[in-house]
Formats: C-alpha cells, sequence, structure tokens
C-alpha cells in the first residue's frame, strides 16, 4: 500500500496544481482575446452580448511557425473590428486553442472550445486536424471557415468554407501556368512525402503536367525526418536535364534547396506555391539565393492597395514581422465573418446552428475584397472562387508577373 | 489512520478492474447529471485508447523486461487495417458488426506485425533492443506515408510512392492516400466500447501474467539464464509476450481510427510511443491500475492546461520532471516516508 | 562521377551526423543513460551562437566559445536537477522521462524566447569550397571542417578518457558506481564533469550542424539528435570511434539510399540497415560484448 499512498499524493499534488491552473482560466482567455475583449462585455451588452469566435492551430511543435500567424493576424483583425465598433454593434470575443499539427489534439481543442461558448470557428490551420475536426462541427452543425486547410476534404461539408486555395487548385494552376507560359517542358519536382499538403499538390501537379506538355523528368521526396540534406534531389534534377524545379513545400526546406543548389552551382527556374510565401521573412536569410524564383500566392507584403498596406503596418507594429501569407488569410477570415454577418443580420443570441445556416447563405452571396484577394466568391462546395496569383522575386520583393 | 491498521488484504488484481469500473461509473453519473463538459467527453475515447496502449507496453516492458520504443507502429498498423476495412466495406454491413470485425482485424495484422517483427528483435537486449524497436516503429511510419491503396470494380488497388501507379478504373475511389492518410473512417467508437476493450485488455493481460506462461515469462526477465537453464523456451515465451502486446496496441489503434475522421501516419511516431513509455514508467513498471491512473492523468494534463495558453507545454514538461522525480527519486521517497510517519505518530 | 559526388554528400551528412554522436556515446558510456535531450541542448547552442553573432556583435569564434560556455553550465544544470536525484531509483527507465521532459522544456523554452520562425544562420566557417574534377565535385569548407572537428574531438576524448586522471575516473564510474566510490572517486563529480563535456560538444555539434544546414527551429535538434543516436547505436554505443564511424556510414546510407533506392523510402532504408547489422552484430560495430555471468 506504501506505492498507492505515494501515488495518491502525486495525485493530490497534481490535483492541486490543476485547480490553481483551472482558476486562472477565465482571466487568460479574456487576455488571449486582446484587452479589447473586457470592453466587449460593457460596450456589447447593451447591443446584445459578445460574438465567441474560436480559433485552433498549430502554436507549439513543429508546425508553430504557421499556428502562430494565424493567431496573430486572427487577433489583430479582431481588435480592429472591436474597436471600430464590433459586428452589428456586438465585440468579438476571440479564444485561439492550440492543436500542435495533430488531429486528436484539434478535436479536444475544439471541445474546449465548445465549453467556452464558441459561435463560430476560424480554423484549423492545417489540413489533417481539419479535417477531424471539420466531422465534429458538421455533427453539431457549427459554422467553420478555415483560413489555410488547404486538402480537398476539409470543406467538404456544407458548413465549412476555406480562404486559401485547394492543394487541387493549386497543384493544376501550377501546372497550366508552367504549361501555358511555356516556362520549361523539363520539369523535376522535390516535395514532402510525409506532408499531406505537399503531396497532396504534387499529385494533381503530376495529373495535369501532361495535359499542359510538360514532362516530370524527375520527382524525388524528402520527409519531415530527413530534410537537412538535398544534394541527391537537387542532383537527380539536374542529372536528368530540367530547366524548372517545381517546390510544392513550405520555406523553411525551401531556404535550404536554394542555398544548396547554390552551392552545387545548379541554376534553374525554381517555381513554388504557397507554402514559399514567407522565405523572405526568415531572419537573416539571404535573399539574393531567392532571386528569380517563382511562386503562387495570394498575398504580397508588397502589393500597393490600401487594405495590404495599412495591415502589414498594423501587423509590424503589433508583432514586430512581416506578416506572411497565413497571417493574412486568418485576418481575412475574420472580416469574412464580419462582412458575411452583417449582410445577414446575424447577432450574438442566435443558436449555433442559425448562425450557421445564415451563415452558410450569407457565404455563397459574398464578395470579399481583402488582403488575399478582391472580389472573392463561395461556392456552396465550400471553395473560394480566385485565382493564385504568380509572383517573381526580385532584388529581394515581390513583383507580380502575368 | 487507524483505518490503516486494519485494511482487507485482497487481491490487487481486482485493482485494476474496480479503478475501471469506478471511473466507468463517475462519467456515467456525471454525465446523467449533466455534469460532463464537451473537453471531458471528447477526451473519453481517446483516453481509453492510451489506457489500452499504456496496458500492452506494461506487458513487454514491466511483464517480459523489454524496453520497446516502437509501440506506436503497432497502433498503426492497427489504425490502417482496420479503418482501410471499415473504407472498403462501408454502409454494405451493419455498422455495429463491421466495427467488431475491423476491430479483431486491426488486432490479428498488428499481432502478425507482432511476430514478424519479435523474431529478429527479441534475440538483441538492453538499448539495442530499444533502437530497434524504434527503428521498426519508424519504418512502418515511413511507408504508411507512402502506401496508396484504392478499391474499383476490378478489386483492390496496391501502390508505393504514386496514386497514378494504381492504374484504377474511373469507377474507383482512394482509400489510403499517401501522407494524407484516410480519411472519412465511421466514428463508431464510444466509450462504453472504450471500456469494455480496456477490460478485455485486463483481463487477458492480468490472466496471461498469473498462469503458467506468465510465470515463465517472468522467470525469463528475472533472470533469463537460470530460466534457460531448467529448460523454458525463451525465445518462445518472449515472442508470445511480444506478440500479444502487438495485437492488443493494433487494437487500441482501431479504436482511435474510427473516433476520428482523419488518420495519418505522422501520429504514429516515436514521439507517441515514448509517451505511451511515459504513462507505464510513471504508473510504476508492471503495475497494471498505475498505468491506468497515469493515463488519466497524464493523458489530461496538457488538455488541462489549455487555460495557460502560450505557457501550457511548457508547464507541461515542468510536471513531467516533477512527477517523475517526486515519484522515483530515493530523496523524495525517503521524504515522503517521514512525512507518513509524523502523521501516524500524531494520529 | 555521380556516385563519388554522392558519397561526398553522404560524409558530409554523416560528418554532422558523427560529431552529434559523439556526445551522445560520451554521456551514455559514462553515465549509462540515453540523454533524449542531447539533441536539444545541441538547438540551445544554435541559437547562442546565432543570438552572439547576429545581436550581439561577435565575430564567430568568440561566439562558439560562448555557446560551449552556455551549454556546458546548461549540461550541469540538467545533470544536477533532473537526472542525479533519480540515478539509484528503482527502475532505469526513469531518468530516461526526466530526460525526455528536460527535451521539451527546452524546446518550449526556447519556442517562447526565439519564436517559432525559421532563422537563417551564418555560417561560421569561412574556408572556401575545394573543387575537384573540373568543379564537378565539390566539397565544402563545412564538410572539411566538421570531418577534422570529429576526428580531433574523437582523438582527444579518447587519449582523455585514457590519459588523463578524471578520464580513468570516468572509466571506473562506466565500468562499477560502487566500486568506483569505495576508491575514493567522487562518483557525482565525475559525472558532472562528462555532462559538462558531452554538452559543451553538443554546443560544437549544434554551430556545425547549423553552418551545414542554415535553419534554425525550436526543433532543430530533436531529429538529428535521434539520428545520431541511431548513429551511435550503429557504432557500438559508448564506444568513442564507433560513434563518429557510427555518423559516417549513416549519412552515406542516408544519402545512397535515397540516390539509388527511393528517396521516399530514405528513412526507412536507414532504419533497415541499421537492424540487419545489429541482428549480425547485436552490440554494432565497435560494441563491447556484454559477459554474462551466471
Amino acid at each position: 500500500m506504501k506505492k498507492f499512498l505515494s501515488f495518491m499524493l502525486v495525485v493530490a499534488m497534481m490535483a492541486a496544481t490543476l485547480t490553481a491552473c483551472g482558476g486562472s482560466d477565465n482571466t487568460k482567455t479574456t487576455e488571449a482575446a486582446g484587452e479589447t475583449a473586457a470592453a466587449g462585455e460593457t460596450t456589447g451588452s447593451a447591443e446584445g452580448g459578445v460574438f465567441k469566435i474560436g480559433g485552433i492551430g498549430p502554436v507549439t511543435g513543429a508546425a508553430a511557425i504557421y499556428g502562430q500567424a494565424v493567431k496573430n493576424g486572427a487577433e489583430l483583425a479582431v481588435k480592429e473590428i472591436n474597436e471600430a465598433g464590433g459586428i452589428n454593434g456586438a465585440q468579438i470575443e476571440f479564444n485561439f486553442q492550440d492543436d500542435q499539427h495533430d488531429a486528436e489534439t484539434s478535436v479536444n481543442a475544439y471541445n474546449t472550445l465548445k465549453d467556452w461558448g464558441m459561435q463560430m470557428l476560424m480554423g484549423t490551420v492545417t489540413s489533417t486536424p481539419c479535417v477531424a475536426v471539420a466531422a465534429e462541427t458538421a455533427a453539431d452543425n457549427m459554422f467553420q471557415l478555415t483560413p489555410s486547410g488547404s486538402s480537398a476534404d476539409c470543406v467538404a461539408n456544407p458548413n465549412a468554407f476555406r480562404v486559401c486555395f485547394s492543394d487541387p487548385n493549386q497543384g493544376v494552376v501550377a501546372a497550366q501556368y508552367i504549361g501555358g507560359h511555356q516556362l520549361a517542358s523539363k520539369v523535376a519536382v522535390i516535395y514532402d512525402s510525409s506532408d499531406a499538403y505537399s503531396s497532396g499538390i504534387y499529385q494533381n501537379f503530376a495529373a495535369e503536367a501532361g495535359n499542359q506538355g510538360i514532362e516530370i523528368v524527375s520527382a524525388e521526396a524528402f520527409t519531415a525526418d530527413s530534410n537537412k540534406d538535398f544534394s541527391v534531389q537537387l542532383q537527380k534534377a539536374k542529372d536528368s536535364g530540367a530547366e524548372l524545379v517545381f517546390l510544392p513545400i513550405y520555406y523553411t526546406e525551401a531556404s535550404l534547396i536554394l542555398s544548396q543548389a547554390d552551392s552545387m552551382g545548379f541554376d534553374p527556374l525554381f517555381y513554388g506555391c504557397d507554402g514559399l510565401d514567407g522565405i523572405l521573412n526568415v531572419e537573416n536569410f539571404d535573399t539574393s539565393l531567392a532571386e528569380g524564383v517563382l511562386l503562387q500566392t495570394p498575398f504580397t507584403t508588397e502589393a500597393e492597395d490600401d487594405l495590404t498596406k495599412n495591415f502589414v503596418a498594423n501587423f509590424e507594429a503589433a508583432y514586430g514581422e512581416k506578416p506572411n501569407q497565413f497571417a493574412a488569410d486568418a485576418y481575412d477570415a475574420i472580416y469574412i465573418i464580419k462582412t458575411v454577418a452583417e449582410a445577414k443580420g446575424i447577432t450574438p443570441d442566435m443558436s449555433v446552428s442559425d448562425i450557421c445556416e445564415a451563415m452558410k447563405v450569407g457565404m455563397t452571396e459574398a464578395s470579399f475584397t481583402g488582403t488575399t484577394g478582391s472580389d472573392i466568391s463561395w461556392g456552396e462546395d465550400g471553395e473560394p472562387n480566385k485565382d493564385p496569383l504568380v509572383v517573381e522575386i526580385v532584388d529581394g520583393v515581390y513583383k507580380l508577373v502575368d | 489512520m487507524g483505518k490503516a491498521k486494519t485494511k482487507v488484504k485482497f487481491n490487487k488484481n481486482y485493482l485494476s478492474y474496480i479503478i475501471v469500473f469506478i471511473v466507468f461509473v463517475v462519467v456515467e453519473v456525471m454525465s446523467a447529471a449533466g455534469l460532463m463538459t464537451n473537453q471531458i467527453n471528447g477526451l473519453l475515447i481517446p483516453a481509453c485508447v492510451y489506457i489500452i496502449a499504456a496496458l500492452s507496453l506494461n506487458l513487454v516492458v514491466g511483464i517480459s523486461g523489454e524496453l520497446s520504443l516502437g509501440h506506436a507502429g503497432f497502433m498503426c498498423v492497427g489504425a490502417f487495417t482496420s479503418a482501410t476495412f471499415s473504407k472498403i466495406v462501408g454502409d454494405s454491413m451493419n455498422s455495429g458488426l463491421r466495427f467488431v470485425i475491423a476491430l479483431i482485424i486491426g488486432a490479428l495484422v498488428a499481432a502478425i506485425f507482432g511476430i514478424l517483427i519479435g523474431i529478429p528483435v527479441l534475440r538483441l537486449r538492453g538499448d539495442y533492443l530499444a533502437i530497434v524497436t524504434l527503428a521498426f516503429g519508424e519504418i512502418i511510419k515511413n511507408i504508411m506515408n507512402i502506401i496508396y491503396l484504392g478499391v474499383d470494380s476490378k478489386g483492390i488497388h496496391l501502390a508505393l510512392t504514386d496514386p497514378a501507379k494504381l492504374q484504377m478504373e474511373p469507377d474507383g475511389k482512394l482509400i489510403i492516400n499517401g501522407a494524407q492518410g484516410i480519411s472519412g473512417t465511421p466514428k463508431n467508437s464510444t466509450f462504453i466500447i472504450g471500456i469494455l476493450l480496456i477490460l478485455l485488455t485486463l483481463f487477458i493481460i492480468l490472466n496471461l501474467v498469473h498462469s503458467r506462461t506468465g510465470r515463465a515469462i517472468m522467470a525469463i526477465r528475472d533472470n533469463r539464464i537460470a530460466a534457460e537453464s531448467i529448460g523454458l523456451d525463451v525465445t518462445k515465451y518472449k515472442l508470445l509476450a511480444f506478440s500479444v502486446s502487438a495485437a492488443l496496441a493494433g487494437l487500441a489503434g482501431a479504436l482511435y481510427a474510427h473516433n476520428l475522421t482523419s488518420l495519418v501516419a505522422k501520429k504514429f511516431d516515436y514521439n507517441t510511443s515514448i509517451l505511451i513509455l511515459v504513462f507505464v514508467v510513471l504508473g510504476g513498471i508492471g503495475n497494471m491500475w498505475g498505468a491506468i491512473i497515469a493515463t488519466l492523468l497524464l493523458y489530461m494534463l496538457p488538455e488541462l492546461l489549455r487555460g495557460l495558453n502560450d505557457y501550457r507545454m511548457l508547464i507541461y514538461a515542468i510536471l513531467l520532471i516533477g512527477i517523475m522525480l517526486f515519484s522515483s527519486a530515493p530523496a523524495a521517497i525517503t521524504l515522503r516516508e517521514r512525512v507518513k510517519m509524523i502523521f501516524r505518530k500524531e494520529a | 562521377m555521380s556516385f563519388i559526388s554522392y558519397l561526398i554528400s553522404g560524409i558530409s551528412l554523416g560528418s554532422v551526423y558523427a560529431i552529434i554522436a559523439l556526445g551522445y556515446t560520451m554521456v551514455y558510456g559514462i553515465a549509462k543513460m540515453l540523454n533524449f535531450a542531447h539533441g536539444d541542448v545541441i538547438m540551445v547552442g544554435g541559437y547562442v551562437t546565432f543570438i552572439a553573432v547576429r545581436s550581439m556583435g561577435f565575430s564567430p569564434l568568440p561566439a562558439v566559445v560562448l555557446s560551449m560556455a552556455v551549454c556546458l553550465v546548461l549540461g550541469i544544470v540538467i545533470e544536477a536537477v533532473a537526472y542525479r536525484p533519480l540515478r539509484n531509483a528503482g527502475s532505469p527507465l526513469a531518468v530516461l522521462i526526466t530526460a525526455i521532459g528536460v527535451s521539451y522544456l527546452l524546446q518550449n523554452i526556447a519556442l517562447l524566447a526565439f519564436g517559432a520562425d525559421t532563422k537563417s544562420f551564418t555560417s561560421v566557417i569561412s574556408i572556401p569550397k575545394l573543387k575537384l574534377a573540373d568543379g564537378q565535385l565539390t566539397i565544402t569548407g563545412e564538410t572539411m571542417v566538421t570531418i577534422a572537428a570529429g576526428v580531433i574531438i574523437t582523438l582527444g576524448l579518447v587519449a582523455f578518457i585514457n590519459k588523463t586522471k578524471t578520464g580513468q575516473a570516468m572509466r571506473a564510474v562506466s565500468e562499477d558506481k560502487g566500486a568506483a566510490q569505495l576508491m575514493g572517486i567522487n562518483v557525482n563529480r565525475t559525472i558532472s564533469i562528462t555532462f559538462a563535456i558531452g554538452s559543451a560538444l553538443a554546443a560544437i555539434a549544434g554551430v556545425l550542424l547549423c553552418s551545414a544546414y542554415p535553419s534554425l527551429t525550436p526543433y532543430t535538434g530533436a531529429m538529428p539528435g535521434i539520428k545520431a543516436f541511431v548513429a551511435a547505436v550503429f557504432g557500438g554505443i559508448g564506444s568513442i570511434p564507433g560513434a563518429f564511424i557510427g555518423g559516417i556510414v549513416l549519412g552515406i546510407i542516408e544519402i545512397l539510399g535515397k540516390a539509388y533506392i527511393s528517396s521516399e523510402m530514405a528513412d526507412a532504408i536507414c532504419f533497415a540497415v541499421l537492424i540487419v547489422v545489429l541482428l549480425v552484430k547485436p552490440t554494432g560495430l565497435f560494441g563491447k560484448n556484454i559477459q554474462e555471468k551466471v
């Protein structure tokens, strides 16, 4: 029984810690929503409560870069909207929960947010968790808008919509662009076979390439466990005579690929998808390596329109770094919710299911202009109707090409 | 404290069943009383999954005395095979029956993998054995990441690295889509099934441990040479424990797969294997009811820490170190004894 | 020609694994514990150097020395707080769990302190790359320095362990802690020194890892740490030359596997070769055979 007693002591100790944590729960969530949340309760109550919008994404773990960007982008939008008077006069309370890029944790986060009283979900950030959470939101009939969940299954249910492009869309557009502009006839691909995003784009690119007169001369993979050395993949691309290397991957690996290609004297065209966006903001990265890289992105920090300029300036002021595409998607997502909710006259006292029904109709009627596209409309399938922009990196900044 | 002296001695085996029963009753009463939050409700099935996984790992680590770092690999096999079965059969079968068959398939295939992997692995010892189990777990993950499996009117197609190689008919549907895994697995797992599977797991393990076979396995753990010298077939007994453990892990994987609609191999990497090992070690190696409580606590912990926002995982790490020091460090144990003595004197 | 160039890539990658594995095996050999946090100490070493160079204006060499000093202290503290209390615990696995806890802790501290964003590390090595065979083969300065550092560290450690008094104490502790204590060896101090050396080596490894593959995140050390663990086992864990050779061999296998078998299955191939080697030689390439006594 000695062991049993000792274990009980441990249990008691943990219980004590947990209750302490539980106690701080409320104060912490309001902190997360920004100081404006407190103001929201006073001004909002007069107008009929606050909108509780939840967010889910990885803020710890290897995918934390994306989750943190989304969290920051969304919080900035919430703050701006609240300062400007909220949605239909009601303030927004925003609560962002960590899912560590794991489907199971993501569902746990979703349930936590439901307990908190979430009325609409802005999430999740990454595809695999998004598919799992989408099944839950469909069962609860909760409106879901994912800023960046790009796999086809993310928005399979009628209650789910997305801001970003889908993987199939990106792969096909890339093949069409390369073929249509006759950038190259021999293409090499380097992709992450352990990642849903990367392999999803690659599959669709490969399927479309033939139609566009593109020959894939080398398709080499890497995995999240061996993502340091790309000499083999580059050597094979070089030996196969590829004129263009297609990189449907994220920028952390892409920055290594560019520097290793440079070091082995291999200088083809590089063409990437929206995952490459952010490469110029990597601290201390030698941007001359990325010179001439083409990429598809819905968003550039260099855009001249006022919306983007304001967003970039405010984001830099708040977080001390330039926003990437994930932050822009999230920023837009919150504004999309605002636009649609205002158009449909949604108020916080409506039930989750009523809000969802109204938002579903509203989304298909909306035409939204934000930092990631103008006049975006949505089909009932949840896909945004916008085309990726292709930009070229010239002198360390994006330049729009047609 | 006077009660302690008159405590009734009872078989510790029952303690595991009693704990499961208490948890079950508490959960049922709470949900009947409307006290369950969505958060706790959502944690129930995953907690069952990890309890089964921890119990099965305890059979290898605690009873058989081998350090395995690849337990999640067997969960992966069980999860993928059972989910594939459910997706192929689809609605052509009653969902209850389909789920039972899926669970059996998950366990069986994992058991086969357990035997195949066990034969080479169990020739090794100690840390070498640990690294080879880790290696097998990573191999399984790597292969599952590049498997494509589709079904069409002509039957099942399997390909590596590229779905185009499946050469399916236009009516075909893709079931395992490489790194994107399986999505849309029916949600058949329930808390009651989870509890029943835990009881089944306990029943199998405790009966095994207290049988002649179990005593042989423990004899080999305590002194292999002595056990061999009295004629025990070391390989046979070790392999038995290893494959039973793998089958139960496969069962846990199948339960996991039918709780979430998206399943990817990435989930079952060495981090998950290590997480399960943490449950086992904290619960006391070889101690089944300890493993159940440790899993419950440690699985719930990061979820209950959500209020801490950015500091959540940091605090989790500190608590993990703290709990381990408190429960296992000889100095802490002496300290606890002293505190207990003081209380006894006062009583 | 491409085979030779793959071989060179393999050696480059392997030299990084080797230098990490040296620290791993050093700690394992003496303290008999798998220090899962070793990879994360490497990450700390990378960040300290990065910040020293970029924000504090250090030149590379003093930055590396500073990073070694920080990691050395970190290693001693980790050992004293998280590992030492469990040295005589009932199960040897208890300390494995705190090591995992320390690994999570370091990752999350780095995440909070430096953010999740990738940092591009500037190589601290300014030796130009070597071009052979009309520029068809290139060997980078980083590779040459890493290999040279690996050889020097291997020789230095072997000499240290065999020739110095502290080294002899380490060997004694490694053989039998109880007996060593009876002979008047301060076991705690010896193990502290082991961790100090191992962690300082981790700092060097971190700098060289980030110089060769210049992307730095809070999780940079985790996977190379596991790979180096594999390399150390490959070479026979506890054996210092074994760790070095194991690392190089692992790098070569990984690259050649990618090049000639399948790039999708590179990890599986790597681990499969490890399994085969261990089945043929159950204690690794240079491991001591375990004598069993009845």
